[in-house]
């Protein structure tokens, strides 16, 4: 829902990135307001889960230039778990594996972290309990996975609901979903959509990566952003996705090519 | 570094034990000869078996080598560089606390193990050695309702003759190997238990062991006899100063269980590591056997090994008894600079004999942490069965883990079944974790817990959780 007097909770501006040398980001600009709803969609390799990443705070990458705004702070300047417990999240395109630590107690640490920094009491075992079976129905997610370790032995849909679960339970404010449509199946893609629909609220946002239209068919986005060579090339609404799905990605080149042509060089010297 | 940092060198929490009391202490000079041999036995006014028995320790050990077949490094010991008796000045073992020294009981006390009536723990009877000499032992009018002898290895040597005699070196001969040869000749004190027929301990059973002195070597000597169908859980913990030099501790413990007697003795080690350099801590040279001599019985070793410069350190178990079992549980978490040769022996002698091994080796820093386990099947242990598990995990790239499992087996229809597993903490595990919140140590340390999980579990409850705590602070301050 756009509202363009809705407060801005994420402020991305010319944001560079690199990894081992290597630039990835290279100038991205993005806008999110409360209660928006972003696609981000782009090929292979053009720089979405890096993005994702450092919003959350990974330490393999080096911001080189730029700045992101959240609610105001900082982000760059917080640790990943300050950035997790103040209220970002990003459901992970591949989430690790972690033997021999409890999805349940990993649940209620993370959760409690959370409510620790909202000033909230936390939760004990029981009462933990009770919040759980009740986010697991928003995911319609078996409570036997809270028993095993954190993901581990999970089949790849398994490990999206998981993440999802997490997201119901850390109700963040700006929640960045990094292809967690991809191994679901067809009912198990629903049930998470619908998920997300339930979480969204006018006071938080949802920036989905995808590459398919079918999940933007349940979750309906106010923008679309096509993302090429580490920026954000094109922004439109939601037609923007239909209208990729009928011409691929081939107008990228074209456009990149004239981007890179019209640049002044560089002097070296 | 911001705690985002890889995970880079570990550099251990300062350790909290490392104080030293002052108080005045009996010590008798440097070096060890059959004279020293004589004095130490004369101090505790011993029979003349015991005098005998030090003796022929010590004859043997002067034939014997030093072992250098663990993957140790370290500098000759001098052995008459070192004190072999050292005494705080109280002369007899006080009949009640009242009248031990304060000292001594704010030591305990600053150690978390209260020792006074008031606030002692409510389940657990202590026997509190410091340096060389028991200095109180709690609960044991209760204990000796139920017929249950906790005392002293000295005291017993006094009051209970006919049972030292008899089951003292039963277990590890005096010439077992070169640091039991050493002990059997000069050892100080340490404790005894004794469960009689059919007795279930009412209480867990724990012996408190404090060095004080920067050059004493300790060497306890502790022996446990389970009759028939009694059983007891006994727990070791050990502190030490820091001081920069080394410290020998040669200890040697002995088990002893009859038909259906079962014994569980853990361990929560956590003497002086030295510093982040190498510099200091223990060398712990330990010999720790059980002899399940009676069918049915089992014996079952936990130990959580955090401390000492180096460990060298093989809980074994000798399944003599037909149908008798023998487990090991095991953490040694090294840093820094630690060494750990650890594993155990599964000796199957009887027939139907099981013996369990859970080995979990955490080494971080630039430490190294190995695994070294036997397990041998004698040709009468018809039907034996063995199930290993050694899994390693390694925090950072500097620290090494090494597992040496060795099978010898006389019996072709036993079944010995050995998994082995390494296993690295990963960056993205970490990143994960910290992206939902938790803190970079406290993620190192759920993950470090979850791998040590099957061994705590084995752990007496009281102390489970101490355990979990004692590794979390072995850790803390020390990623990033
Ligand atoms: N840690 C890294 N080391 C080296 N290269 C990296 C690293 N992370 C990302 N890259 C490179 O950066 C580029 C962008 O990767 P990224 O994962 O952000 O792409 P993506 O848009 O999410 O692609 P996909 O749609 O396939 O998920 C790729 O070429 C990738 O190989
Ligand atoms: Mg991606």
């Amino acid at each position: 829902m756009i509202r363009p007097d809705a407060p801005v909770l994420l402020e991305i501006r010319d944001l560079h990135a690199s990894v081992d040398d290597q630039t990835i980001l290279k100038g991205v600009n993005l806008t999110i307001r409360a209660g928006e709803i972003h696609a981000v969609m782009g090929r292979n390799g053009s720089g979405k889960s890096t993005l994702s990443k450092i919003l959350a705070g990974h330490p393999a990458y080096t911001v080189t230039a730029g700045s992101v705004t959240y609610n105001g702070e900082n982000l760059l300047e917080l640790d990943p778990e300050i950035r997790a417990r103040s209220g970002v999240f990003l459901s992970f395109q591949y989430p690790v594996e972690i033997p021999g630590v409890s999805n349940l107690e990993f649940l209620r640490v993370a959760t409690n972290a959370r409510r620790a920094h909202r000033g909230e009491e936390e939760l004990d075992t029981f009462a933990f309990e009770d919040l759980v079976r009740e986010r697991l129905a928003v995911v319609q997610m078996d409570p036997v996975f809270l028993d095993r370790s954190v993901n581990e032995g999970f089949s790849g849909g398994e490990k999206k609901r998981n993440e999802i679960l997490q997201m119901a339970l850390l109700e963040p404010l700006v929640a960045i979903l990094d292809e967690t449509d991809s191994g679901l199946d067809i009912d198990a893609l629903r049930i998470v959509a619908g998920g997300v629909n339930q979480l969204a609220s006018s006071d938080n946002a949802t920036l989905l990566i995808t590459h398919y239209q079918r999940l933007l068919d349940l979750i309906t986005p106010d923008y679309v952003h096509v993302m090429a060579a580490g920026r954000i090339l094109r922004t439109g609404g939601k037609e923007l996705a239909l209208e990729l799905e009928r011409t691929g990605y081939d107008w990228v080149d074209q456009e990149l090519a004239r981007l890179e042509g019209g640049r002044t060089p560089v002097e070296v010297g | 570094m911001s705690s985002t940092a890889t995970v880079g060198d570990l550099v251990s929490q300062p350790y909290k034990y490392g104080f030293v009391t002052d108080i005045e202490t009996e010590k008798i000079p440097k070096g060890l000869s059959e004279d020293v041999v004589r004095l130490i036995s004369a101090k505790k006014e011993e029979p003349a078996f015991l005098l005998e028995f030090r003796l022929r320790a010590y004859r043997q050990w002067l034939q014997m080598q030093e072992p250098d077949w663990a993957a140790l490094g370290y500098p000759g010991i001098d052995y008459q560089d070192i004190i072999y008796y050292a005494a705080p000045k109280q002369q007899e073992k006080k009949a009640s606390l009242d009248e031990v020294d304060p000292k001594l009981l704010e030591t305990f006390d600053k150690l978390g193990i209260p020792l006074s009536e008031q606030k002692r723990l409510s389940n657990v009877a202590v026997d509190a050695v410091f340096d060389s000499v028991s200095i109180a032992t709690t609960y044991k009018e209760k204990l000796a309702e139920h017929g249950v002898i906790f005392c002293s290895i000295s005291e017993a040597v006094k009051e209970h003759p006919e049972l030292i005699e008899r089951y003292i070196g039963s277990v590890v001969p005096s010439n077992d190997n070169y640091f039991a040869a050493l002990n059997s000749a000069v050892f100080s004190d340490g404790s005894f238990v004794f469960i009689p027929k059919g007795v279930e301990c009412p209480m867990e059973l724990s012996t408190y062991f404090r060095i004080n002195s920067g050059d004493t070597g300790q060497f306890e000597r502790t022996l446990i006899v389970a009759e028939e169908a009694a059983s007891v859980s006994y727990l070791e913990g050990c502190t030490a100063p820091m001081f920069d030099t080394n410290q020998l501790h040669a200890a040697v413990v002995e088990l002893v269980a009859l038909d259906d007697a079962s014994i569980k003795y853990s361990t929560v080690q956590n003497w002086y590591a030295g510093d982040e350099n190498g510099k200091g801590g223990i060398y712990n040279f330990v010999t720790k056997r059980g002899q399940c001599r009676g069918a049915r019985s089992k014996i079952s070793w936990t130990q959580v090994e955090t401390g000492s410069a180096i460990t060298w350190k093989y809980p074994s178990c000798v399944l003599q008894g037909a149908d008798s079992v023998g487990e090991f549980y095991s953490v040694a978490l090294t840093n820094n600079k630690q060494q750990a040769d650890t594993g155990t022996k599964m000796v199957h002698v009887g027939p139907r004999t099981r013996s369990t091994i859970v080995s979990k080796g955490i080494s971080a820093g630039h430490s190294s942490n190995s695994y070294r386990g036997l397990v041998q099947i004698g040709p009468k242990a018809v039907g034996a069965k063995n199930y290993s598990q050694c899994d390693s995990m390694l925090i950072g790239d500097q620290a090494a883990a090494n597992t040496y499992p060795y099978i010898r087996s006389q019996q072709p229809d036993a079944a010995v079944e050995h998994e082995a597993s390494t296993c690295r903490i990963s960056e993205d595990q970490l990143f994960y974790l910290q992206s939902r919140g938790i803190g970079f140590e406290e993620a190192v340390s759920m993950m470090v817990s979850g791998f040590c999980r099957d061994v705590f579990n084995q752990l007496p409850m009281e102390f489970a959780a101490e355990a979990d705590k004692l590794l979390a602070l072995k850790l803390e301050g020390s990623v990033g």
